[in-house]
């Protein structure tokens, strides 16, 4: 068994019920546990507006998935769900890889924060009330973009 | 410090200026660097697409990617961040176009 990671996204009309919901659920399971894959989590974010109409459709419900499998099971996920007319729009997206980086760039510069603190006389964990206080980030996120809006 | 809208000098920078320091005629004020890039600021590692709220801000009305020179992300943050909106354009939580 291959050790990537997927995420799969998917929208489905905004009348489906629970029901249909579960079904598709039932469906992606099914072929997850064919090609030797698991899910890993699934949320349902519920409906959303959309950005921009898809089928007439301005709302939909979504629902992600974090799938444990190979690039055949995912393939073949992409094919039903291509097929499948009660989903609307869908991504499949490989995730293990950037999770990978995010996690040695975080532990890097941890580590590298108490060693610099250990260096200097200090707990290697920042105290409470040191250093400078947490700025207002209200304006600051303000004005980083003015002049954006062209 | 004044906002980045209302500069002092045709092509000033942001960030503290010394007082009686002139605008050498037109390119490179030297010594005043870049509004730095958020996401190296905030040390947010992981651009993600499902994250509408920050990914919002490099949307502007026209829904277009806000070029670097004017956010300010570096160059490694802003492959991360078109990737991420792109991803977040495919499944409709951020426009292709608005008019």
């Amino acid at each position: 068994m291959s050790d990537r990671q997927y995420e799969l996204v998917y929208i489905l009309p905004p009348d489906t019920t629970e029901q249909q919901v579960a079904e598709l659920h039932t469906q992606v399971e099914q072929v997850v546990a064919r090609l030797n894959g698991q899910i890993e989590k699934t949320e349902n974010w519920g409906r959303r507006r959309l950005a921009y109409e898809i089928g007439h459709q301005k709302e939909g419900v979504y629902v992600l998935q974090v799938i444990n499998g190979s690039g055949e099971l995912m393939k073949e996920l992409d094919r039903r769900l291509k097929v499948m007319d009660q989903v609307i729009r869908h991504l499949v997206v490989r995730v293990d890889e950037e999770k990978k980086v995010v996690d040695r760039t975080r532990t890097k510069r941890q580590t590298e924060s108490e060693r610099r603190r250990v260096k200097r006389g200090l707990p290697p964990q920042r105290q409470p009330g040191e250093g400078r206080a947490a700025m207002d980030n209200d304006d600051m996120d303000d004005d980083r973009f003015d002049g954006a809006e062209v | 410090m004044p906002p980045f809208g209302q500069r002092s000098g045709p092509r000033g920078k942001r960030g503290d200026k010394k007082p009686g320091d002139k605008e050498k005629g037109q390119r490179r004020p030297m010594f005043r660097r870049r509004k730095v890039c958020k996401f190296c600021a905030d040390k947010i590692d992981d651009i993600n697409y499902k994250d509408v709220k920050l990914l919002a801000p490099f949307v502007p009305e026209r829904g277009k990617i806000l070029p670097r020179r004017i956010s300010g992300t570096c160059a490694m943050h802003q492959r991360k961040l078109q990737v991420a909106i792109k991803r977040a354009r495919q499944i409709a939580l951020i426009p292709y176009v608005t008019d």
